[in-house]
């Protein structure tokens, strides 16, 4: 079957799975930023326990693997009482796990902000949390722009686990179209190809122009 | 809340776990190696004299590194057999996940080599070596040591990959897992022993490469 | 106003007593790492102090009363007792996703809760009198050392502080704009009963305009007295060599 009469046959589908991604990657997204924030500063905290617990939570989840985590969360979790349909299972797997590599770049960018700037804060008697909300972090976002990029790169790539758990994913409608048609080529190809243009076309240029927006509010640009 | 650990399931699937490990094992070795040696191929065609080489080669890596690895290996076991190519399970996903990593390789590698300083290359002109001596005898060597961080790192990252070979059922942990699950109508015991197998290897195997990393730095006084 | 301590510190400052009066402009000189610094950055609480009691207008300060005695003072508290106490650094430390306008308010609006307008009136002054009023609008990467130094002590004026700590505010600026920074100083100097403590390098400066000037040595002061008697005939032995150095190298 040519190309254009492939796509003509099956493009619905594949614009819904295109869709499906699309929320588990912003959902995903939301999950990691928040969980990488919580974390990231949480690892710089003077309480132990608190530091602790964040140095737990990030070694676990960068210790074993995504898709590991993803089963244990929808197979086993429902035994401890809590069942996620596999929807909300999906992003929050992959949120929970990109989040943890997440704080590590939140823990560097925090590190990397001057010195002076946590005392000239200080000096100026602003509390803890107004120094890390109005001076720390804005700094710090700024230098860690550029390896979020690539992280969300990677969390994009990580929710095409999630079609094995039935998430109706562009994956798993790639593999639905092959399981019925044979057209391997055809199906994984195109199922390539917008993954490919999704993190070209939409996350890579975002990212730059966010780079460029903070970079412009540091008077840098 | 039925949270009820059963040890003579644990020591039931146990042999088989191991048994997978070890599959585990081979299949990141094995697709490490063939990283190793790809992305140096997909480094070195980026220095190309020829333009549209190195254009050809750059885009197929960046293709390569923003697309999903399950696709891509799915995309290996079901299209080969279109052209005629019948290939295992174990082949496609070894070949699969031996081109992704190739593919993050090649970037380290291409960081490493613009590390190496210009003279070099003019000092290597300068007492006319070969192309290839100077490739192999001055550059590559004084690439690798900015190169081993980034190297290290895709060890574990391999490793922790291979459970997407289960997909087209390479016999890993992951699909034994997935199997004793089946059978025993119990994830509790399997899942969370898989987890606690990958956790118990890549962290010392992170450990390992950050020491490395210091030994080298040492070995050669930087 | 009084300020008076005695610590022991890690043989980086030992048992010194210092006291500072109201309204009284004290240079502190000495070679590097003498302990200078440290003295101001214990008053700006950026370092703790193993031994020893700070007061500031008679109150402890990084201390507190509980039952009776005194115990290391709750972040509250520090907060609280740093308001009265102003600082400026070497290295500016201007909030760099800030405009020079925005780095003075921030305090005043954060901290003290001032409303925007009142912050913004209270900004433009002191921008005005370090003679920045025209650079307000800019971050301080578009601004020279010179620029920037100034914004950070308009900074730390709109605080409103009674104490003003100047760490060696003008040793990383060009020797051309040093200038237009020791002009704000005097200037404060002249129309503001500040208390003031300078670290500096420039012995001219300090004896244009000090009160008091101590010279540091291994983390005590060696000699203290009027910019007169110091300068003109020093007592110790580390002293008359500190300044025939720093003379020589001028």
């Amino acid at each position: 079957m040519p190309i254009w009469e492939f796509l003509q046959k099956y493009s619905s589908v594949l614009m819904h799975g295109t869709w499906v991604t699309c929320l588990q990657f912003v959902l995903a997204v939301l999950v990691a930023v928040s969980v990488a924030l919580v974390m990231g500063i949480g690892k710089l905290s003077a309480n132990p326990l608190i530091r602790g617990t964040c140095v737990v939570y990030i070694e676990l989840f960068r210790g074993t693997s995504l898709l590991v985590q993803l089963y244990w969360i929808f197979f086993v979790l429902p035994l401890f009482g809590i069942t996620l349909p596999n929807f909300t299972a999906g992003f929050i797997s992959v949120g929970l796990n990109y989040g943890a590599y997440g704080a590590e770049l939140v823990r560097g960018a925090i590190q990397a902000v001057p010195r002076g700037q946590w005392e000239a804060a200080t000096a100026l008697s602003m509390s803890p949390f107004a120094r890390m909300r109005r001076i720390v972090l804005p700094q710090a976002i700024a230098i860690m722009l550029p390896p979020w990029g690539n992280l969300l790169i990677e969390l994009l790539k990580g929710t095409a686990l999630v079609s094995l758990i039935s998430v109706t994913d562009l994956m798993f409608q790639a593999k639905q179209i092959n399981a019925s048609t044979y057209l391997s080529a055809q199906a994984f190809g195109t199922a390539l190809i917008i993954y490919y243009l999704f993190a070209r076309v939409l996350i890579t240029p975002s990212m730059r122009w966010a780079e460029h927006a903070v970079a412009r509010r540091l008077g840098r640009s | 809340m039925n949270f009820d650990w059963s040890w003579t399931l644990t020591w039931e699937i146990m042999p088989r776990l191991l048994w997978a490990t070890a599959n585990t094992l081979l299949a990141a070795g094995a697709g490490y190696a063939i990283a190793l040696v790809g992305g140096l191929i997909f480094a070195l065609a980026q220095r190309a004299a020829f333009g549209p080489i190195r254009w050809a080669v750059r885009e197929f890596v960046e293709f390569i590194r923003s697309t999903p690895l399950v696709l891509q290996i799915f995309f290996v076991f079901y299209v080969a057999p279109q052209f005629g190519i019948q290939l295992s399970p174990w082949t496609s996903g070894l070949l699969a996940i031996g081109l992704h990593y190739s593919a993050y390789l090649s970037e380290v590698y291409r960081g490493g080599l613009e590390a190496v300083p210009r003279g070099q290359w003019e000092a290597c002109r300068a007492i006319n070596m070969s192309a290839r001596d100077t490739y192999f005898r001055i550059i590559i060597p004084q690439a690798l040591v900015p190169a081993v961080p980034g190297m290290g790192n895709y060890l574990v990252g391999i490793l922790k990959d291979t459970p997407m070979l289960s997909v087209i059922g390479v016999m890993e942990l992951m699909h034994a897992a997935n199997s004793i699950g089946s059978e025993h109508y119990r994830y509790l015991e399997p899942f969370t022993l898989v987890g606690l197998i990958f956790f118990l290897i890549s962290l010392p195997t992170a450990g390992l490469v950050k020491l490395l990393e210091r030994r080298l730095r040492l070995g050669l006084g930087l | 106003m009084n300020v008076s301590k005695s610590y022991g510190k890690l043989n980086v400052i030992e048992h010194l007593n210092f006291d500072v009066a109201e309204g009284e402009m004290v240079s502190i000189i000495g070679p590097s790492g003498s302990g200078k610094t440290t003295v101001l950055r214990t008053l700006m609480t950026l370092e703790t102090i193993n031994d020893g009691v700070i007061y500031v207008e008679g109150k402890p300060l990084t201390h507190m009363a509980k039952g009776g005695v005194l115990v290391p003072a709750d972040e509250r508290y520090l907060r609280r007792m740093r308001t009265s106490i102003g600082m400026c650094f070497q290295s500016f430390n201007l909030f760099p996703h800030m405009t020079a306008l925005q780095n003075c308010m921030e305090g005043p609006v954060q901290v003290l809760g001032l409303s925007k307008k009142e912050a913004r009136e209270r900004s433009e002054e002191l921008l005005h009198m370090v003679g920045m009023i025209d650079k307000r609008g800019q971050h301080p990467s578009r601004l020279s050392g010179g620029q920037q130094q100034r914004v950070a002590i308009a900074r730390a004026l709109a605080m409103r502080p009674k104490v003003m700590l100047f760490d060696e505010v003008t040793s990383a600026l060009d020797p051309e704009v040093i200038g237009e920074v020791t002009n704000v100083i005097r200037k404060l100097v002249t129309e503001h009963n500040l208390t003031m403590l300078m670290v500096t390098h420039q012995m001219g400066f300090a004896r244009d305009i000090s009160d008091r000037v101590c010279f540091f040595y291994g983390g005590k002061i060696e000699e203290q007295g009027t910019p007169h008697e110091l300068f003109g005939s020093p007592q110790r032995e580390r002293t008359k060599q500190f300044l025939s150095a720093v003379k020589e190298a001028v």
